[in-house]
């Protein structure tokens, strides 16, 4: 009998976020109430944000525009399938994991109710990859390579956000599709084989258009980005 | 051209260069779908291993067809390039304007 992951290798096939109805009962109940605090702790932050600095309204639905954007983009990989970036660098450095949280869960709940791309029952899974996992894990990287300077630590913060929501999603595979034999660290390894191969080169364009942005606001929007602690004074680059 | 223009056209072209790579070396050869959509195709391959295992939810609204589906996905990046677009926009003109308040401040 053929398992779940020799069918996922030879198709090739990448699973971005779990599809509706794909994850047990059980498990779509845990990863819901692991995400649900995240989400709370960033709708009351957004809200804070909102109301100590209304200016970044703009600055916020763009970050949450870019994930929209990126999360569309279907671009092939070396492995011969098609995945898409996640978008979540951006807005976790420039305010934070919790808000990016917010607004990553909102473009999965579009992507869940008009695309059928992920799902209801799989949200809570899906935003816990995608919306906090990534986000944390980036802006981790972030701050640890900041000191090499904006641009580096922005490549490293968005490389290292989309890169996770993969992992995050191979061990939720692999919890709920344990290999037959070799049980979950079998799976985890199967699954992450193929999604690590297809997702770097996408996390490299993903960190390049992150730093893309970040350039253009450097120019364009640098007392923003100096207000939210992004960039420092002396860092200014004169447009 | 300036500097900082050029920087940013390259990044685009390395980009650009990562998608179409994988194409132009026939990475989908051999494959019944190359560069299928992942996530459906998951499904499919869950349950045609795991036939014991019952998708226990379907989605409330499907979309009818493929063209139907990339015609949502293009309104959501239409959507989010719209919304990033006016924003550059503001800011750029928001930064143009104070360069002339300047400008013109130091005339006097």
């Amino acid at each position: 009998m053929t398992t779940v992951h020799e069918v996922l290798e030879r198709s090739g096939v990448t699973p971005v976020h779990i599809a509706e109805g794909y994850l047990p009962v059980t498990h779509a109940v845990a990863w819901s109430a692991a995400a649900a605090p995240f989400i709370v702790h960033g709708v009351i932050r957004l809200n804070r944000q909102i109301q100590a600095a209304p200016e970044d309204k703009l600055l916020l639905g763009a970050s949450g525009a870019f994930c929209f954007v990126l999360s569309a983009l279907k671009i092939p990989s070396v492995t011969g399938s098609c995945s898409h970036p996640t978008g979540t660098g951006l807005g976790a450095i420039l305010f934070r994991p919790p808000i990016m949280t917010v607004l990553g869960t909102i473009t999965l709940l579009f992507q869940a109710l008009l695309l059928a791309h992920g799902g209801l029952t799989t949200l809570g899974a899906n935003a816990f990859s995608m919306a906090v996992a990534g986000p944390w894990a980036g802006y981790a990287a972030y701050l640890l390579t900041r000191r090499l300077g904006l641009l580096p630590a922005v490549f490293a913060g968005a490389f290292v956000a989309d890169l996770t929501t993969y992992c995050v999603t191979s061990v939720q595979l692999a919890l709920a599709f344990p290999d037959a034999e070799s049980g979950f660290t079998g799976a985890l390894a199967k699954f992450g084989g193929i999604f690590a191969v297809t997702q770097i080169p996408l996390a490299v364009s993903e960190g390049l258009l992150t730093v893309l942005v970040v350039r253009l606001l450097r120019t364009s929007a640098a007392a923003d980005l100096i207000r939210l602690g992004v960039l420092r004074k002396r860092e200014e680059v004169p447009a | 051209m300036k500097r900082g223009t050029v920087v940013n056209l390259l990044i685009v072209l390395v980009v650009v260069a990562l998608a179409v790579a994988p194409l132009a070396m026939g990475a989908g050869d051999g494959k019944e779908e190359p560069f299928a959509g992942a996530d459906g195709q998951a499904e499919t391959a869950i349950t045609e291993n795991d036939p014991g295992y019952e998708p226990w939810f379907a989605p409330l609204y499907e979309p009818p067809s493929g063209e139907i589906e990339s015609a949502l996905f293009a309104l959501q990046a239409a959507l989010g390039a719209g919304v990033l677009g006016y924003y550059f926009g503001v800011v750029r003109t928001r930064r143009r304007l104070a360069a002339e308040v300047t400008a013109r401040q130091g005339d006097d």
